[in-house]
C-alpha cells in the first residue's frame, strides 16, 4: 500500500512533469534553440543530487565510492559548464544595438573599423 | 525562536522535500524565460537558483557523509566544467553540448551501478531490506520495491546509450572520427536490434532477481554498442537530430534515476530535459522531412549519395562564376538583401566578416536580413548564436516560414557556405532524396550569389538545381576570405 503510493504519486509527477516541459519548450524561438540545449544539459546535472545521496548511504565500497566521484564530477561539470556558457550564449543575445532607431543616438558608431580600406 | 534546534527544523524530512519543490518550480520559471531573448538571461540564472537550492537540500540529509568524496568530486567537475564553458568557441558549441549530455547520461548509468552493488541483492525478492534511506525520503518496507529495479535497470540501459552516442557525436563533430557515415550497411539495424534486445533481456533478468554483478557489467556493455552502432552511421547533416536525441535520453534516464531514487527534482528535472530533447528531435526532423527511425537507421549516406552520383552528369547546364567585386557592385545596387547562412558560415568562422559586410550595406541604405533554416549548421539554433555572437541584432534574423514570402522581393540571396536547404529539388524533383524537405526559397529572388568552396555536392549528396539557375552566380572560395572581400571592394565603389 505504502509503495503503491509513493510510486504512484511520483508516476503523476512525472506526467504532469513532462505535460509541463512540453508546453513550456514549445514556446521557446528556433533563435534560442542553442542556449536551449546547454541549459537543459546544465538541468540534467541533478544527477548530481542522486549521486550525493547514494554517497550518504551507509556501508559503501571502495568501488561504489570511486563510482559515485565521478558521477559527482560529472554533474557538477554539467551544473557549473552548462549554466555558464548558456549565461555566456545569451548575453550575446542581450548586449546588442536596439535595432533602426536608435542607431541616431549617439552610440553605436561604426564600432571595429580594422579591415577594409 | 521556540525550543526546537533550527537543525531539526531545515533536516526534517518535509523540510527538505519543500525545497525540492522550489528547486522545480525554478527550473520551469527559468525555462520560461527562454521564450524570448530579453528574458532569457534572468531565465538561466533562476534556473541555476534552483539547481542550487536542490544541491544545498540534499546536503542537509541527516544521512549525508562523505564529504570528502564530495568535495573531491565537486572540485573535479568544476575544474573542468568551468574552463571548459569560458574557453569554448561558439562554433564549437554542437561538440560542447554533445560532450555535456554525454557526462550527464554517464552519471546516470554509474548511479545505476552503486544501486545495483548497494540494494541489486534484493531485486526480484522479498528479502529484508536492511539498507537506510533511499532518496531523501525514507522507505519504510521491507525489500526495495521492484519498481525501483525497473527504473534503475532502463536509467542504467538509457545512460549508458546516451553517454557513449555523445561521445561518437562529440568525435565526430571534434573531426576525431570521420564525420562520414561509418556503418556495416544492410546489417546495421539487425544489429542494433539484437543489441537491444541483450540489453533488455539483461535487465529483465536483473529486475527478476539474478543477482550477478557481471550480468550488470554486461547490460551497461551492451549499451555501450548500441550507443556507439546508432551514433556512427549517421552524417554530419543529420547531426542536430542526433543531438537532440540523446539530450532528450540524458534526460529521460535522469528522471528514470529520480522515480529510483524517490526524489521529485530529479523526476521533475529529468522530464523538463526529456521534453525539450524530444521537441527538437521532432522539429529537426521535420524540417528534413524524414522519420526518427530513418534516421537513426541512418539512410542518408548510401541510397542518396549514389542516385546523387548517377545524376550529376546529367547536368550539362553552365555554372556562372562571379568576381568579389562584381558581387559587390551587384549588392551594393539591391535595395534588399537576404543572407542565407549554412554550416559553411560556422567551418569557416565567417560570422564576424558577414556582420561587417552587413554593416557596410546598411550604411548604403541597403535592407538586410538574415534567412535560417533549422536544420542549418550541426545543431538546433546554431546559426543563430554564431549571428549573434557576431552582434547581428535577433530581429533581423528571420526564421524560414517568415523569410520564404519575402524572397519574391528581394533583390539578392547572399548564400554563404548553404546547400541541401536551398536545393530548389526538394520542391520540383520527385525523384530526389530530399523531395518534400522544407527549403529556403531563394529561387525566388530576383538574383542568387552563393558562397561556396568548390562544386561538391553537399551531405546529401546531391547536385543543387539552384547553382545552375541562370539568376544564380557562383563566388568559390573560403566563406570568410570571400565575404571579407567583398565587404573590401564594397568600401572601395
Amino acid at each position: 500500500m505504502i509503495i503503491a503510493t509513493i510510486l504512484t504519486t511520483n508516476l503523476a509527477i512525472l506526467v504532469l512533469a513532462g505535460f509541463v516541459g512540453f508546453v513550456v519548450i514549445s514556446k521557446v524561438p528556433n533563435t534560442l534553440h542553442t542556449p536551449l540545449m546547454s541549459g537543459t544539459n546544465a538541468i540534467h546535472g541533478i544527477v548530481l543530487v542522486g549521486a550525493l545521496l547514494l554517497l550518504g548511504l551507509p556501508g559503501l565500497d571502495d568501488l561504489s565510492k570511486a563510482l559515485l566521484v565521478i558521477a559527482v564530477a560529472f554533474g557538477t561539470i554539467n551544473i557549473v559548464g552548462g549554466f555558464l556558457v548558456t549565461d555566456r550564449m545569451l548575453e550575446m543575445f542581450k548586449t546588442r544595438p536596439k535595432p533602426a532607431k536608435d542607431d541616431k543616438d549617439e552610440h553605436d558608431h561604426e564600432h571595429g573599423d580594422g579591415g577594409a580600406k | 525562536m521556540n525550543a526546537v534546534p533550527a537543525t531539526v527544523l531545515v533536516q526534517s524530512e518535509s523540510f527538505i522535500y519543500v525545497l525540492y519543490i522550489v528547486a522545480f518550480s525554478l527550473f520551469i520559471q527559468g525555462l520560461r524565460g527562454l521564450a524570448g531573448p530579453t528574458t532569457a538571461v534572468r531565465g538561466n540564472r533562476t534556473a541555476a537558483v534552483g539547481m542550487a537550492i536542490a544541491v544545498i537540500a540534499t546536503l542537509l540529509n541527516p544521512g549525508e557523509g562523505n564529504w570528502g568524496l564530495i568535495a573531491l568530486g565537486v572540485a573535479l567537475g568544476v575544474a573542468v566544467g568551468v574552463p571548459a564553458a569560458r574557453g569554448v568557441k561558439m562554433t564549437a558549441m554542437p561538440q560542447m553540448v554533445a560532450l555535456f549530455n554525454g557526462v550527464g547520461g554517464g552519471a546516470v548509468a554509474l548511479i545505476s551501478w552503486v544501486e545495483f552493488r548497494n540494494y541489486g541483492s534484493t531485486y526480484g525478492s522479498r528479502t529484508v531490506y536492511v539498507g537506510g534511506e533511499l532518496g531523501g525520503v525514507i522507505v519504510h518496507v521491507g525489500a526495495v520495491p521492484t519498481y525501483v529495479a525497473i527504473f534503475s535497470v532502463f536509467a542504467a540501459i538509457v545512460g549508458s546509450i546516451s553517454f557513449w552516442g555523445s561521445n561518437i557525436a562529440f568525435g565526430k563533430l571534434q573531426e576525431i572520427i570521420p564525420g562520414r557515415p561509418i556503418s556495416l550497411g544492410a546489417a546495421q539495424q539487425a544489429v542494433n536490434l539484437v543489441l537491444l534486445v541483450l540489453a533488455v533481456a539483461a535487465g529483465i533478468d536483473l529486475i527478476a532477481g539474478a543477482h550477478s554483478e557481471l550480468l550488470f557489467i554486461g547490460m551497461l556493455v551492451l549499451a555501450a554498442l548500441l550507443g556507439n552502432a546508432l551514433v556512427l552511421p549517421i552524417g554530419g547533416a543529420d547531426m542536430p537530430v542526433v543531438i537532440s536525441l540523446l539530450n532528450a535520453f540524458t534526460g529521460l534516464s535522469a528522471a528514470a534515476t529520480g522515480m529510483a531514487l524517490n526524489n521529485p527534482a530529479l523526476i521533475v528535472a529529468g522530464m523538463l530535459v526529456g521534453a525539450s530533447g524530444s521537441i527538437l528531435t521532432k522539429l529537426m526532423a521535420n524540417a528534413m522531412n524524414r522519420s526518427i527511425p530513418a534516421i537513426v537507421a541512418g539512410g542518408f549516406g548510401g541510397g542518396g549519395a549514389i542516385e546523387g552520383a548517377s545524376g550529376a552528369g546529367e547536368h550539362a547546364g553552365t555554372v556562372r562564376t562571379t568576381s568579389a567585386a562584381d558581387a559587390a557592385i551587384q549588392l551594393a545596387y539591391a535595395s534588399r538583401v537576404v543572407i542565407v547562412p549554412g554550416y559553411g558560415m560556422a567551418v569557416a568562422q565567417a560570422q564576424h566578416a558577414v556582420r561587417e559586410l552587413t554593416k557596410e550595406l546598411e550604411d548604403r541604405g541597403v535592407e538586410v536580413s538574415y534567412a535560417i533554416h533549422p536544420v542549418a549548421g550541426r545543431m538546433p539554433g546554431h546559426m543563430n548564436v554564431l549571428l549573434a555572437e557576431a552582434d547581428v541584432p535577433y530581429d533581423q534574423l528571420k526564421e524560414m516560414d517568415e523569410a520564404n514570402p519575402e524572397f519574391q522581393r528581394t533583390d539578392v540571396s547572399l548564400v554563404i557556405g548553404a546547400n541541401d536547404v536551398t536545393n530548389p529539388a526538394a520542391k520540383n524533383n520527385a525523384s530526389s532524396p530530399i523531395y518534400g524537405m522544407p527549403i529556403l526559397e531563394v529561387a525566388d529572388s530576383r538574383s542568387v550569389i552563393v558562397i561556396k568552396r568548390s562544386m561538391n555536392p553537399g551531405f546529401a549528396g546531391i547536385e543543387n538545381e539552384l547553382y545552375y539557375d541562370p539568376k544564380t552566380s557562383m563566388l568559390f572560395g573560403d566563406a570568410k576570405t570571400a565575404v571579407s572581400e567583398i565587404a573590401a571592394e564594397l568600401a572601395h565603389l
